[in-house]
């Protein structure tokens, strides 16, 4: 409202729809909302950046009827509004697509996008008008071809997604926030989401947008609101012409972005892992791969290019179909965790609280669940002893917080993927496998990770990354694999890929690819 | 396990997303608050329930509690009645906490029991029994473990299977018949008392303090937490998950070998329908105790505790000569209370906490 968004001219003709000012919200021991101010305009992308913790998803919530703000104002549509509930929210027209969709998996389509006001009359529902009008908004939103009658459980992320806007339209919502709806989706499906939310706005709705990605801020936002520490730090900015600096510092009083830790000058040391013909049918074939003492890998591909399923076939956690695992000159047998444990590997899975974490376990437990065998005595737990070198490894990766009792429920992400690291430390892993390791971590954070990956390498651990990100790929290895449908297509050191190399490699040939650039330009 | 979000979206209101509780916070909070002590919070109102079934029973028969000697045997017929049960709880509070659960074990005691009394197995005499009631306890229960392990089938259809399938060759093996146990050893169990306690008692009481090693000073105990709490993340660090789980119905299938001499010895006989129901007692015990159907969390003294609020409700209808019917009742209700009272912890103690600016500014988030 103080500044006139250059690029943005169509957001300012439509009028104010949704205005918060002086929000707040507290829980015991704490001000999720110190004084938020919002305002949305109809027909405008508006994005919500900041920090994990800023409060963004209390806000959220707060929108969605889902909590009661203490205090403050929140103006819908003109009139001044305290929803009861999210259904009271819903029916006022303010649709939410959390980041973990809430759809009924074994419920179809039309029955999801109609869950909870289903045509019917006298208490039988019109199931064949559900389809229609379902089919009719899937198809509104560019996606005819997802039949209404399908089990929502068997459709892709990027499917339910679909069927989770179709169900706001369902609705008749003006305003649709979105909760980081591009974490769960690939590159290309990305640009698909964008084409939908153009159309949505194009209709004259709303739609609030949550990301941690700055260059999709950029590509679809109207204009930002900065929150940090529960309160705005900057409203209504025009989301192209902003400086990245001047976000990222309003995020963070900082005005850095990625810092990735310098490259050191010595060569990597021995073979550790050589991989050869791995693969798997349906996900990858064909692998081949060293890693070297020192030597940080990273491997650069989409979603369903096979890299995940790469790396955890690589770690025994699922069973190879071909190909061989060989650490330190010796096969490992394929599907086997406890063997690769033994042999020197270890993973931290892309999801990290049910993948990894016993969350209501304390820290230490966590840390020594792969090793506390080893200190014990003829099966007795040594839990002093377990304490004293977990404390050593936290202070090493500076965990905090440092007391190693307490629960990995309460820490940040990023603390948290330290656990899981930490974990591997102790267990004298000296190869280790990195799925997406700062994957809902916030940038302050990501930097102590980068450092502590460099430092393991610096020691003598050879490091195997997969990361969504490019320019985390890029920055933070030494060399690059970029895989594309279950192969590797390219193998080099980073110094010699730059971003859009990586891009067109790992897009090339996907059907996908020309409308994504098409999107982007 | 999966929540449909339509359940949190209307927890939210009420208070916060579970991780903000403060409840949850680690060291430097008080006892009352913190998570950690929970157990003993839990612990601390079982030993009050018994007291109240104590003053309870005081007030409707004073001429009996005024008189000491009537009182300490009271407490000895409570423990000895909770043994056998108890037993089996504290083999079901490792399973349920490993992320199982071992419906069979009425139906795996009814088995030893049978096995156990054969004329052929009785003409080996008392160690000739005893090796059989636990070797077939320890082979159900790890067939039981191959089923959820090796089988993948879920431990709920595992177990009940395998209680169908055992009180029928129970009942194969006796012909339905009683059989009588002519072991002279055997049947003194239940009536020798050391130092003026039951051998019972004694037995149920080693068997926890066992139990309470293995959850909490063991790896195996570790493993178990671990395997309970989150089994893909245990399986990625390396515990051989599968292993491990037929290990928990074996030690469950001890536990009801172990019971099943017990109630031999009590009842100097064993019949196809012994024990009956003790799985749904085993499982109320443990979860009254505080032990978490989902897994990962548990206590062994909290299930010993449940166990012995149980006895103690059974006796305390017997000395007010109250007909059973209603005994159910109170135990169903026990069962729902205890429940609840787990559940509403966080948002009523954290509500209070606010009110009372009890709380201190949130450490980490």
């Amino acid at each position: 409202m103080n500044e006139q968004p250059a690029g943005a001219a169509a957001a300012n003709t439509g009028e104010v729809v949704l205005r918060l000012s002086d929000v707040v919200k507290t829980f015991p021991g704490v001000r999720a909302l110190d004084g938020v101010e919002l305002e949305v305009r109809a027909g405008e992308v508006h994005c919500l950046l900041g920090q994990n913790g800023a409060g963004k998803s209390t806000l959220i919530k707060v929108l969605a009827g889902v909590h009661r703000p203490d205090s403050g104002d929140v103006q819908w549509l003109g009139e001044q509004v305290a929803f009861s509930g999210p259904q009271a929210a819903m029916k006022a027209g303010i649709a939410t697509i959390y980041q973990e969709l809430d759809l009924v998996d074994y419920l179809t389509v039309a029955e999801n996008v109609y869950l909870g006001h289903e045509p019917r009359s006298l208490g039988f529902v019109h199931k064949g008008q559900a389809a229609r009008q379902a089919r009719e908004l899937l198809g509104r939103l560019g996606h005819g071809e997802i039949p209404p009658h399908r089990l929502v459980k068997s459709l892709p992320a990027a499917g339910k997604q679909i069927v989770s806007m179709a169900r706001a339209l369902s609705h008749s919502a003006k305003l649709i926030i979105m909760d980081e709806p591009s974490a769960v989706l690939a590159h290309d499906e990305v640009g698909n989401l964008f084409r939908i939310i153009r159309e949505l706005t194009a209709q004259g709705i709303a739609v609030v947008y949550i990301s941690h990605r700055l260059e999709e801020i950029r590509e679809i936002g109207d204009r930002v609101t900065v929150l940090k520490d529960g309160r705005t730090s900057a409203v209504n900015l025009p989301a192209r012409t902003t400086p990245t600096r001047d976000l990222v510092s309003r995020m963070t009083g900082r005005s850095i972005e990625y810092v990735f830790p310098p490259r050191p000058d010595t060569e990597p040391g021995e073979k550790l892992l050589e991989v050869r013909g791995l693969g798997r049918s349906g996900e990858f074939a064909g692998v081949d791969l060293d890693v070297h003492s020192g030597e940080i890998v990273g491997i650069a591909g989409l979603v369903g290019s096979g890299r995940s399923e790469l790396l955890e076939t690589v770690f025994g956690a699922r069973q190879a179909e071909a190909g061989t695992v060989v650490m330190d000159g010796r096969g490992l047998p394929p599907g086997n965790v406890a063997a690769a444990v033994r042999a020197g590997l270890g993973m931290a899975p892309e999801e990290r609280k049910s993948q990894a974490l016993l969350l209501g376990q304390p820290i230490y437990r966590n840390m020594t669940l792969t090793n506390f065998s080893t200190y014990a005595t003829a099966g007795f737990t040594d839990t002093g002893k377990e304490q004293a070198e977990a404390m050593r490894v936290a202070d090493q990766l500076e965990l905090r917080p440092r007391d190693v009792r307490r629960a990995v429920r309460t820490l940040s992400g990023g603390n948290q993927q330290k656990v899981v690291v930490g974990r591997w430390l102790l267990g004298g892993t000296r190869l280790l496998l990195l799925d997406e390791p700062t994957r809902g971590v916030d940038v302050g954070a990501r930097a102590e990770l980068y450092q502590v990956i460099r430092d393991l390498a610096a020691n003598g651990v050879g490091v195997l990354l997969v990361s969504s990100e490019v320019p985390e790929v890029l920055g933070l290895s030494d060399r690059v694999l970029v895989m594309r449908e279950g192969r590797v297509v390219r193998t080099a050191p980073a110094t010699e890929l730059s971003e859009e190399d990586v891009l067109d490699l790992v897009m090339a040939g996907s059907l996908t690819a020309a409308t994504t650039e098409e999107v982007a330009a | 396990m999966s929540v449909s979000s339509e359940q949190k979206v209307e927890q939210a209101p009420e208070g916060h997303a579970p991780h903000a509780a403060p409840a949850a916070r680690g060291g430097g909070t008080s006892w009352w608050k913190d998570e950690a002590q929970e157990p003993l919070r839990r612990n601390l109102g079982l030993v009050g329930v018994l007291l109240a079934l104590f003053a309870i029973g005081a007030f409707i028969r004073p001429d009996l509690y005024s008189n000491a000697d009537w009182v300490i045997n009271n407490i000895m017929v409570i423990l000895t009645q909770a043994a056998a049960i108890g037993v089996v709880t504290v083999g079901m509070t490792f399973v349920i906490i490993g992320g199982g659960i071992d419906l069979s074990v009425g139906a795996l005691i009814a088995l030893s029991g049978v096995w156990a009394t054969t004329l052929a197995t009785q003409s080996f005499g008392a160690a000739g029994m005893i090796f059989t009631a636990i070797a077939v306890g320890i082979g159900a229960g790890l067939v039981n473990g191959a089923l959820v392990a090796y089988g993948r089938l879920v431990p709920f259809i595992a177990t009940l299977a395998m209680l169908v399938a055992a009180r029928g060759l129970a009942a194969q093996i006796s012909g339905k018949q009683t059989q009588i146990s002519n072991d002279m050893f055997i049947n003194s169990i239940a009536k020798e008392r050391i130092l003026g306690i039951p051998l019972l008692a004694i037995i149920l009481l080693v068997v926890a303090g066992l139990g309470w090693v293995l959850l909490n000073r063991t790896t195996f105990g570790r493993r178990t937490v671990a395997i309970g709490g989150n089994a893909e993340a245990a399986r990625l660090a390396g515990i051989n998950v599968r292993g491990h789980t037929m290990l928990l119905y074996a030690l469950s299938g001890l536990c009801c070998g172990i019971a099943a001499i017990m109630l031999t010895s009590l009842a100097t006989s064993s019949q196809a329908a012994a024990a009956e129901l003790y799985e749904l007692d085993a499982i109320a015990a443990a979860i009254i105790g505080g032990t978490l159907l989902s897994g990962g969390r548990g206590t062994i003294v909290g299930s010993l505790f449940g166990v012995i609020v149980f006895s103690a409700i059974t006796n305390l209808f017997a000395i007010a000569n109250l007909p059973t019917e209603v005994q159910n009742m109170v135990k169903g209700a026990i069962i729902v209370v205890a429940v609840l009272l787990q559940q509403v912890r966080f948002s009523s103690v954290t509500q209070f906490a606010r009110r009372h600016g009890l709380t201190r500014a949130k450490p980490q988030t």
